[in-house]
């Protein structure tokens, strides 16, 4: 299914910021809730959670570029993400990646003109006895091979 | 009569369609009037099984696999008259694969529902908790350090003495904290844990907690894995409704409590300091020990923080004794350990087994040698840090002694197979583009030691000078390997050396490495 994200809106934003900012350690957990609510984090949401969490900008921007998880722009409608890890690479992963970078016209790491699918890699779904593996929008998929990986890129494109 | 229908939803099933089959056996119920119930299990590590179905009869649960959700009509009619099938593979528990297992840790996964704190007492369950709080403290940790259990993240340090050293540190708060950053490509028994038996995890997590006296827990379990978030976040519900956690723990006067927290995308987090950083909010960036973090961890505070095997160890160790875990294995290396075979292998899963099983049996007797159907020409044991192995060392006995004696590491139990089409140039070539993209960039050594690695060895792949740049590559591994401040850049040299050590042949120009390969 395909995510459905909430335009950014600074009220929003706050009261998300708010609703965690009593956890201990709560930058993690506010950066998350506000890329699962507008899909990315807002440029404008970074000064607002330093000040909920006495940090400094610096800081929470040290902290929001670190993992690769966090976007700060909206990806496609779709994302694709492919396990490129050793277990996957054994079962004929490469082969695979190369597929879908081919049938998508981009190169992993970048999303389609018309903003339909983002192509990621991923470093491993613990899927690792049904390799090769890959996550469409959430959803797992595992044994893939040709014809199936074809099936999933036509999904993304849809 | 209902016919109860156990269909997994561990992740490695659903992504091969158990949800599907789940839906196809409602709908073919339907269709013929048929009462079912269907409960939603973890796996019992029968990857190339998958989607295993099993239902309940007088003589045991009965095994159909693997499944598609087109079978899901003829098996439920091989199920009502308890008649043959192309897909059936007779009673779960006398299935070979499994026989051979020495299943501790694992003995509910796959058999209980997960979420259910009623079906894990009935199968053993809180056992260990009952024993430990009648123990009290001191005992708790006797019993762990006599069980020799070693921390099953990678590391193997002892958790009696860890446990030990925080229950001494005086402190006015304490934290347990388990590690479920499992970012080793070919491992997977954490997720399948957490998927299939969460209440082991938290059980184990509860007795670290009134051992060394500590009243809040977190699991730290990496984004790649929504299903086990999922499944942890229900089971600590569960376990609190119940009253397994909070206020009084199983009526008595023990508080404790926990809370998951998810990770975002970062390998290196699966260090223990660099996950205690980003528990905290910030970067994960490695600390410098000491202080240890059975003295300073958490928030400053002393903490117990081990992998998700070893807390699901405890359990069993509490509930059957330390000896009985002490029993099995060999030298050091006491008890169980989940090895899980990876990549391009036949039978492909999680294979419980005690210390002391070759290397060998476990690839061509267990995993049944390749899927491709070629020769199998290396594996890689413990993760992306671990060392490629050759068929010449596939008599290393599984342990960790003997694994580092030959220049390896078990790690997390992983190992991935690969056929004859590998290329380990390519594969050393990736072990330190890895630890560059995922270096967090505290010390040097790890930081720009990978990236001349890449350089390097795409300079011997291009042919380019290969003895002295061969040399440059060991001489930079060398300094990885003894100038990292943690297991990242201290550990990628054991895939790119041993690659080097076993298939120097791959290392040279390309038309060279194809004329190897024929």
């Amino acid at each position: 299914m395909t995510p459905i994200y909430e335009p950014w809106d600074v009220a929003r934003g706050g009261e998300i910021i708010a609703q965690h900012s009593h956890l201990e350690g709560a930058t993690l957990v506010i950066l998350h809730a506000l890329q699962e609510t507008f899909g990315y984090v807002p440029e404008p949401a970074i000064p607002m959670l330093a000040s909920a969490l006495n940090l400094s900008r610096a800081e929470v921007h040290g902290v929001f570029t670190f993992y690769h998880d966090f976007r700060r722009a909206p990806a496609g409608k779709h994302v694709l993400k492919l396990c490129r890890a050793e277990a996957c690479q054994a079962a004929g992963g490469d082969a695979l990646a190369a597929r879908a970078e081919a049938k998508l016209g981009i190169a992993i790491g970048n999303t389609t003109a018309d903003d339909l699918t983002t192509l990621e890699p991923i470093y491993c779904l613990g899927l690792c006895a049904t390799a090769p593996s890959a996550m469409l929008d959430g959803r797992v998929v595992g044994r893939l091979d040709a014809a199936r990986i074809d099936a999933l890129v036509a999904e993304a494109q849809r | 009569m209902t016919m109860r229908i156990f269909v997994p939803r561990d992740a490695g099933a659903v992504a091969v369609g158990a949800d599907e089959v789940a839906l196809g056996l409602r709908l073919a119920a339907a269709k013929r009037g048929a009462e079912i119930e269907i409960v939603r299990t973890g796996s019992r590590g029968l990857y190339w099984l998958e989607p295993m179905i099993e239902v309940a009869t007088p003589n045991g649960r009965v095994a159909f696999g693997p499944v598609t959700e087109f079978d899901a009509g003829s098996v439920l009619d091989a199920m009502i008259s308890d008649s043959a099938h192309p897909l059936r593979l007779g009673i779960t528990d006398d299935i070979d694969w499994l026989k051979r297992q020495t299943r501790l840790t694992f003995a509910r996964c796959g058999v209980i529902d997960p979420r259910s704190v009623e079906d894990y007492t009935a199968h053993d369950g809180y056992k260990g908790l009952a024993r430990a709080l009648e123990l009290g403290t001191e005992a708790i940790l006797a019993e762990v350090t006599a069980s020799g259990l070693r921390g099953r993240g990678g590391a193997g340090f002892p958790t009696g003495i860890k446990w030990k050293t925080v229950a001494q540190t005086g402190a006015d708060r304490k934290y347990i904290v388990c590690n479920a950053d499992e970012g080793d490509s070919g491992t997977f028994a954490d997720r399948m844990i957490m998927e299939g038996d969460p209440l082991v995890v938290i059980e184990g997590m509860t007795i670290a907690g009134i051992a060394v006296g500590a009243t809040k827990g977190f699991i730290y379990i990496r984004s790649e894995y929504p299903h086990a978030v999922a499944a942890m976040n229900a089971a600590i519900s569960a376990a609190r409704r119940a009253g397994y956690l909070g206020p009084r723990i199983g009526k008595s006067s023990h508080r404790f409590d926990l809370e998951v927290r998810v990770g975002a995308g970062a390998y290196v987090c699966g260090e223990e300091t660099s996950l205690l950083e980003s528990l905290e909010g910030r970067r994960g960036i490695v600390r410098a020990k000491p202080p240890l973090p059975a003295h300073k961890g958490l928030f400053g505070k002393p903490t117990v923080i081990n992998n998700v095997l070893s807390f699901a160890a405890i359990p069993f160790i509490l509930a059957g004794g330390a000896k009985a875990y002490a029993g099995f294995g060999t030298g050091r290396s006491r008890g169980t350990m989940p090895v899980q075979l990876a990549g391009n292998v036949r039978h492909g899963g999680l294979f419980e087994v005690a210390f002391g099983i070759t290397l060998g049996e476990l690839v061509d007797d267990i995993g049944g040698g390749t899927l491709s159907g070629r020769p199998v020409r290396a594996v890689q044991v413990g993760g992306p840090l671990g060392a490629y192995f050759p068929r010449a060392l596939f008599d290393t006995p599984f342990d960790y002694e003997a694994f580092a004696a030959r220049d390896g590491l078990i790690g997390h139990g992983g190992i991935v197979v690969f056929d004859d089409s590998v290329d380990l140039s390519k594969q050393a070539r990736f072990a330190m583009e890895f630890c560059a993209i995922e270096s967090c960039g505290k010390c040097t050594p790890c930081r720009i030691g990978s990236t001349r690695g890449v350089e390097t060895i795409d300079k011997i792949r291009a042919g380019e000078r290969v003895a002295e740049n061969i040399a440059v590559v060991e001489d930079l591994c060398n300094t990885m390997k003894f100038g990292s401040l943690c297991a990242l850049g201290g550990f990628t040299p054991y895939p790119v050396l041993s690659a080097l050590k076993h298939f120097r042949e791959d290392f040279g120009p390309a038309p060279t490495r194809l004329q190897a390969a024929e």
